[in-house]
């Protein structure tokens, strides 16, 4: 069990990890997610006592780590594939970290075999690749078959079949009654190997709840229509019957709409009732990844724009007038007639500053909402909102409607003021 | 979706240790610690690099110049065996690299954070990298000295006082280790392996070349000073050719780079304790 409450990191005037307080448990595994310079590395190594926190304090097993009885038989570690002196064989690497913990040396052999590199055991490690490194690192996580183990972006680097096998590693580590606590910022490979996440942005919390609950908050489940292209009038009424059903209708970019805020059987006898033919009535649950880059999307430090060339063009393109500034995003121009197009993702993202509803109430001091003036993010909060997401800008109108929430995501409504 | 429904198996043993391990229990010491210091160090080929090339000085400098004087007299009251003096002066530098490297290449790669999960007591790791390296350092020296005086001796003959002797292997070993030492409590203050090596040849050159170069009056006392207590002239004592009158003995020298390294040791313990890795 790892406990965080009020965690706060500050290198000098950045802030890297603000008031974030969470629990792993035993017996799953723990997704740790976040974009690119969200904290999760601090976080990890304040959990392991190689960082100190600014404020606030973590525990394992209701110690820190450095005063942790026998710290290297209860927790494993893997923070960086490339933590290791190059000069020095894998072995002889695992060999001084299993001595210097008190563990038997035939272990060495054993995790060796494990990870699958015991053909390259004499190897001086310098030679390995990435994926032989995490391989290294994972070895020596599990060298003192520790109750708890923290994986810090394990699968970069990976084949296939080592994330595969990873992936398996995990679930059968956890199931055996360990903490597993892995970071990552890919996805799709949390939606498969974690049960539980935790969601960092700019240092702090933005969610901490069950995958399931994370994609049902987060995602907007919505229902796609589909009416006969051949007659854009019925799109259009039933456009406006669904809106004064109360529903939301989107255009989607092929022409079918996107509906939230009513049920799929309404919709259908609505539709029925304005002698609206339909072609297509499917529900759509969102993938974890697109709920995760909904959540993120505002915390996001690092943002890529196009690449411009700007001052290489030759010629009246040179310029570019008219072109979106940098940071606009994809599905902004051109934007249909009749219901308005949105950004990819519907939902809004949940400010800065502002902890996400889903937090789990029972963690020991919340991240309620705090003082503006102790806030390092709420002075930045004027800033980011600009460069934050695509989604709302361009919705014109219909923007401040979607803040509203539907029946699937009872936790994305964000007060006004937040900003 | 893709999250199995059954309940977390954390949640079928409430209140007990999910998982206990087969593999036996048992508290490290700072033994393990150095037994794992031992296998890093002898490990690297960085260790017999610099070893080896310090022996390399220490011997053959030494031989070539008894080879080079053997027509000549030495002055009298001199011992044949305070020729190995140049070959232990250029034999510092690579001890100071291996001292720098034994802990500044663990900042450099990262490996510092893997022992220090291993081990989260920063004092054992220091200790024990200390210790090692000090041992080694100390052998190895003793070995390369003890070789370059009987060498001297052999080409040369004449007579040599016990007392030479031991100050000339077992001293200058002594202190040639300490200022190893020294500079590994140096690397782990700065952190940084060219930065360390940098600082520690400064410790040894520059107050030898300013006193060189202090030919005012008014400064002689600081002239004599730096003449008397600089690493080349404390070194130069062991072999009875002090380069000033009231110097210190080869004893107090060792007393007084003792005290020095303690002194950046115990720093080193001290930021070491409070600084983030």
């Amino acid at each position: 069990m790892i406990e965080a409450v009020g965690l706060t990191k500050r290198y000098g005037a950045k802030t890297a990890v603000y008031n974030l307080s969470f629990q792993v448990r035993p017996g799953t595994v723990t997704g740790f997610l976040g974009p690119n310079g969200s904290g999760k590395s601090t976080t990890m190594r304040m959990i392991l006592g190689l960082d100190r926190p600014t404020a606030g304090h973590v525990t394992i097993g209701g110690h820190p780590f450095r005063e942790l009885p026998n710290a290297p038989r209860q927790v494993g570690a893997l923070l960086d594939a490339k933590a290791v002196h190059g000069g020095r064989s894998a072995r002889n690497h695992l060999l001084s970290l299993a001595q210097l913990s008190g563990i038997p040396a035939s272990r060495v052999d054993e995790v060796l075999g494990v990870v699958g590199l015991q053909d390259v055991a004499k190897r001086r490690s310098s030679g390995f690749s990435l994926g032989m490194g995490q391989r290294l690192g994972i070895a020596a996580a599990l060298l003192g078959d520790p109750q708890v183990l923290l994986f810090d972006e394990p699968v970069n680097g990976l084949d296939p079949e080592g994330i595969l096998w990873v992936r398996n590693l995990m679930k059968m580590l956890a199931s055996e009654g360990r903490t597993v606590f892995v970071s990552s910022h890919l996805m799709s490979e949390m939606a498969l190997t974690a049960e539980h996440l935790i969601v960092i942005g700019r240092g702090q919390l933005l969610s901490d709840m069950s995958v399931r609950d994370f994609i049902a908050a987060n995602s907007a489940g919505f229902a796609r229509v589909r009416t006969p292209q051949t007659e854009p009038q019925q799109r259009e009424k039933l456009t406006t019957v669904l809106t004064e059903a109360g529903g939301r209708v989107m255009s989607e970019p092929d022409g079918a709409l996107r509906v939230t805020g009513l049920a799929l059987p309404q919709i259908s006898d609505l539709a029925h009732e304005a002698d609206v033919r339909l072609w297509e009535l499917a529900p759509h649950q969102a993938s974890l990844e697109e709920a995760y880059m909904q959540m993120t999307q505002a915390a996001v430090d690092y943002r890529s724009t196009d690449d411009q060339l700007a001052g290489f063009q030759q010629g009246p393109q040179g310029a570019l007038p008219g072109q979106l500034p940098p940071g606009s995003a994809p599905g902004a121009p051109g934007v249909p007639q009749g219901p308005p197009q949105l950004g990819w993702y519907a939902p809004p993202p949940p400010q800065p500053g502002q902890p996400h509803p889903g937090v789990r109430g029972s963690v020991p001091a919340p991240p309620a909402p705090v003082p503006a003036d102790q806030n390092p993010y709420a002075q930045q909060a004027p800033e980011a909102a600009p460069a934050a997401p695509p989604a709302p800008a361009p919705a014109g109108p219909a923007g401040p409607g979607l803040t509203k929430n539907d029946d699937s995501t009872p936790g994305s409504d964000t007060p006004e003021d937040a900003r | 979706m893709t999250t199995p429904s059954t309940p977390a198996p954390y949640q079928q043993h409430p209140g007990v240790p999910g998982y206990v391990s087969p593999v036996p229990l048992r508290r490290a010491t700072l033994l393990d610690a150095l037994a794992s210091e031992w296998t890093k160090i002898r490990s690297v080929r960085s260790t017999i690099w610099t070893l080896g090339v310090m022996v390399v000085l220490v011997v053959g400098f030494g031989a070539l110049i008894a080879l080079a004087l053997r027509s000549v007299d030495l002055p009298e009251g001199e011992s044949p065996v305070s020729l190995g003096f140049v070959g232990v002066l250029l034999g510092i530098i690579p001890v100071i690299t291996l001292g720098v490297m034994t802990i500044a290449s663990e900042y450099g790669t990262g490996m510092i954070r893997t022992t220090l999960t291993a081990c989260p007591s920063r004092a054992r790791v220091l200790a024990a990298k200390g210790i090692v390296f000090f041992l080694l350092t100390f052998a190895i020296t003793l070995v390369a000295t003890a070789l370059v005086s009987a060498a001297i001796s052999g080409i040369l003959g004449g007579s040599t006082a016990g007392s030479v002797w031991l100050g000339a292997t077992v001293g200058v070993s002594a202190y040639v280790a300490l200022l190893g030492l020294l500079a590994l409590g140096v690397g782990s203050l700065v952190r940084h392996s060219a930065g360390a090596i940098t600082i520690m040849i400064g410790v040894v050159l520059l107050p030898l070349v300013m006193a060189l170069f202090m030919m005012s009056e008014g400064l002689r006392d600081v002239q004599q000073f730096l003449l008397e207590y600089s690493i080349p002239s404390q070194l130069a004592i062991f072999y009875g050719t002090p380069m000033g009158e009231d110097g210190p003995t080869g004893w107090e020298s060792l007393g007084l780079m003792g005290a020095l390294v303690a002194l950046v040791l115990g720093l080193a313990f001290l930021v070491q304790h409070k600084r983030d890795v």
